[in-house]
């Protein structure tokens, strides 16, 4: 269990998180990454760049 | 069997494909391009890299740099530079015969706005980079041309005085995408949406599109006329056949799986693990 950078909500990662995986947070709605899994630590996920896609 | 993932951001279909992986018995090496450092001589110890960065950018030169060091790349470095951007998909797929949109390509505002008019209203004019459907413009008129040419050319960078204009095709609100996986195409997706725009990224619905002979072939010369690999194709349904719109070379896949009732990421750690087997 970790808590939105944003709005201090409870955000729960799955067993099988890894560092970079992107969230939304239940509560706010905003994009979240993941920067560690040990200690947890969760920030506000890059904005969408220009050359970004598939 | 090491294979190399090459990611930023954590997507879904890095997770999914990060799963395929594991349940086929390889526990990818992950590469995250905000902490690489190349020398120009050596890469990490992997038999091959899955390209899956959301930086067309960084993926671009990146996959130079290791293919140069010696490492094997899915996709290769040129896929990725002919599919990211769409002068050179174009032109890959002229030079193939591959259905493909009217499309012209001009430098200046009075030259794009002659090629625009030579084509006839609507155009869809389009940054040569770019994907998620961003920064398209459907054009009906005089008016419009020159007010988006003239906003392109003064708030732009200069990669948007490039201008590439394709002829708008009437695709009753839905395209399709398909996806191939070296000399397969495993899948397709119809994509709906009331907007010309029909990108699931900007809200289109999808559903199962059966893998016709049509469908099948035109998916895997364009795959083929960019170099090959794992690509999706969009494609239009027009009077003249189907068209090749666009062809992605890091595929996003997570709303296809449960649409089309293929493992579409299993598919694809199955083909890469292949790949390693026949180095």
């Amino acid at each position: 269990m970790s808590e939105c950078p944003v709005c201090g909500a409870d955000v729960e990662l799955t067993s099988d998180a890894v560092v970079g995986e992107l969230l939304s947070c239940e509560d706010c709605g905003t994009e979240l990454e993941i920067l560690n899994l040990d200690p947890v630590e969760i920030g506000e996920a890059p904005s969408a760049e220009e050359d970004w896609g598939q | 069997m090491r294979i190399g993932l090459l990611h930023s951001l954590i997507r879904k279909e890095e997770k999914l494909l990060i799963e395929a992986f594991k349940n086929a018995g390889v526990d990818p090496v992950m590469i995250d391009d905000r902490k690489l450092i190349l020398d120009f001589h050596t890469a990490p110890d992997i038999d091959i890299l899955v390209e899956r960065s959301i930086n067309h950018s960084r993926a671009l030169h990146a996959l130079r740099l290791f293919e140069s060091a010696g490492v094997r790349c899915v996709n290769s470095h040129h896929v990725s530079q002919v599919c990211g951007d769409k002068l050179l998909t174009t032109a890959a797929l002229k030079e193939s015969g591959v259905a493909q949109p009217e499309s012209r390509v001009a430098f200046t505002e009075e030259s794009a706005l002659d090629a625009i008019e030579e084509l006839g209203y609507p155009v869809v004019l389009k940054p040569a980079v770019g994907s998620w459907g961003r920064l398209l413009s459907k054009i009906n008129d005089r008016d419009a041309a020159e007010t988006v040419l003239e906003h392109k050319t003064v708030l732009g960078s200069y990669h948007h005085s490039i201008f590439y204009i394709q002829q708008y095709i009437e695709k009753q609100n839905r395209d399709i995408r398909s996806f191939v996986v070296g000399d397969e195409c495993i899948a397709a997706i119809y994509r709906s949406s009331d907007h010309w725009i029909t990108n699931t990224a900007r809200g289109a619905t999808a559903s199962k599109c059966e893998v016709s002979n049509e469908v099948a072939e035109i998916s895997l010369a364009a795959a083929k006329a960019v170099g090959g690999g794992i690509v999706a194709v969009d494609l239009f349904e027009s009077e003249q056949g189907l068209l090749v719109n666009e062809v992605n070379y890091t595929m996003e896949f997570r709303n296809s799986i449960d649409t089309t009732g293929i493992d579409i990421p299993a598919v694809v750690a199955n083909y890469v693990i292949e790949q390693v087997k026949q180095q």
